[in-house]
């Protein structure tokens, strides 16, 4: 059955885009075209509702509203593994962020206190034992 | 970095260690942080502690018991305020090793002082304590076979032969912390570092350690089922 052929190729591409690396451009790109293609998918469903069932028909499924179901199944799976890829990126940048605004603090941290050392040692007032 | 050499950040007296810092990952530690760092501070002049974003005063503690502070402005987990700590240790002039040490108080401080005279005396770059070297770790059988399962784990991906995993307590030569990135921010960084540890091909060896489960490490610890989320974080990235 083409049905069978068609979920199975549609988890294997699920498969390969979960370990694949995200490429900015192109990835929008097809995001947006699959984004156009489902809209007018949808039209022509509410239009012609038999082109969904003859369609069903002709790649072994028996119903058009089991098509459907099983395309959102796959759509679903989608969404959860780009949402996955993107949840893991997100956390890298927000990890790099805040070591960032960590690092930069203890500097001026740091900054402070070896010039209030300096300043210190300037005024003869207290021999600071570290410089 | 110039801003760290030598002089400010740390009091330096004659009888602590001075070419060494402690590097401390800090998450609600109220009740023990203050004694752990108090303890480390009797012999390193250096302690990092790096503040998790905790939300019970840990890291005011550790800063009064003389530790420098680090904060993260929110909660990323133990491998990244690892990372922030060996990034900020690695860079203080005059620092020869960096030990990594749990907050918990679960290692004891003769441990790693043994450790360090290993790593010194044979010219370790990378020293790992390890809990099964001898028999004075008692840890439960559920926990023994997590902890055997993890061993077995980085083994398989590291290609070394460790008899311990997981194990918060390692001497890094300040010339091994420069090659290490974790990028795993929750409890997967204990097989990452290992990995990029091994990588560096520089001397490495182990040295029997003490972990010390008391009542308060055992209420917190972790969870058995932490070990499905580090299973996960090292399959899926």
């Amino acid at each position: 059955m083409l049905i069978k052929i068609i979920l199975v190729v549609g988890i294997i591409i699920i498969g390969v885009l979960l370990a694949r690396p995200a490429s900015g451009d192109r990835h929008l790109a097809l995001r947006r075209l699959f984004m156009v293609f489902l809209v007018a998918v949808a039209i022509v469903a509410v239009l012609l509702p038999n082109w969904l069932t003859s369609l069903a028909h002709l790649i072994g499924v028996g119903r058009g509203t089991d098509l459907l179901l099983y395309v959102l199944v796959i759509a679903f799976l989608v969404f959860v593994s780009t949402t996955y890829r993107r949840n893991v990126l997100l956390d890298r940048k927000i990890t790099l962020l805040t070591r960032a605004v960590t690092l930069a603090e203890a500097r001026a941290e740091d900054a402070e206190r070896s010039a209030l050392g300096a300043e210190q040692e300037s005024d003869g007032s207290e021999p600071s034992g570290g410089a | 970095m110039d801003v760290m050499s030598s002089a400010a950040p740390f009091r330096q007296d004659g009888s602590t260690i001075g070419d060494v810092c402690i590097v401390v990952p800090l998450y609600n530690e109220a009740p023990v942080i203050g004694g752990v760092i108090a303890q480390l501070r009797k012999h390193f002049a250096h302690v990092v502690c790096v503040d998790d974003g905790s939300h019970d005063g840990s890291g005011a503690i550790a800063a009064r018991a003389g530790a420098r502070v680090l904060r993260h402005p929110v909660n990323l987990g133990q491998g990244a305020a690892l990372q922030t700590g060996i990034s900020y240790a690695r860079d203080i002039s005059g620092i020869a090793y960096l030990v990594t040490f749990d907050a918990d108080g679960q290692h004891r401080i003769e441990d790693v002082l043994g450790m360090l005279e290993l790593a010194r005396a044979s010219d370790l770059a990378i020293v790992f304590g390890s809990r099964f070297l001898d028999n004075r770790t008692k840890a439960g059988w559920a926990k023994r076979i997590v902890l055997k399962t993890a061993v077995w784990v980085t083994n398989k991906t590291t290609g070394l032969r460790l008899s311990d995993a997981h194990n918060g307590l390692r001497v890094i030569r300040a010339d091994a912390a420069r090659k290490v990135n974790l990028v795993q921010d929750r409890m997967a960084h204990a097989t990452e570092i290992v990995l990029q540890l091994s990588r560096t091909r520089l001397p490495w060896g182990e040295y029997p350690v003490e972990v010390l489960y008391t009542e308060y490490s055992r209420a917190k610890g972790q969870s058995l089922w932490n070990s499905i989320n580090i299973l996960v974080d090292l399959l899926i990235r």
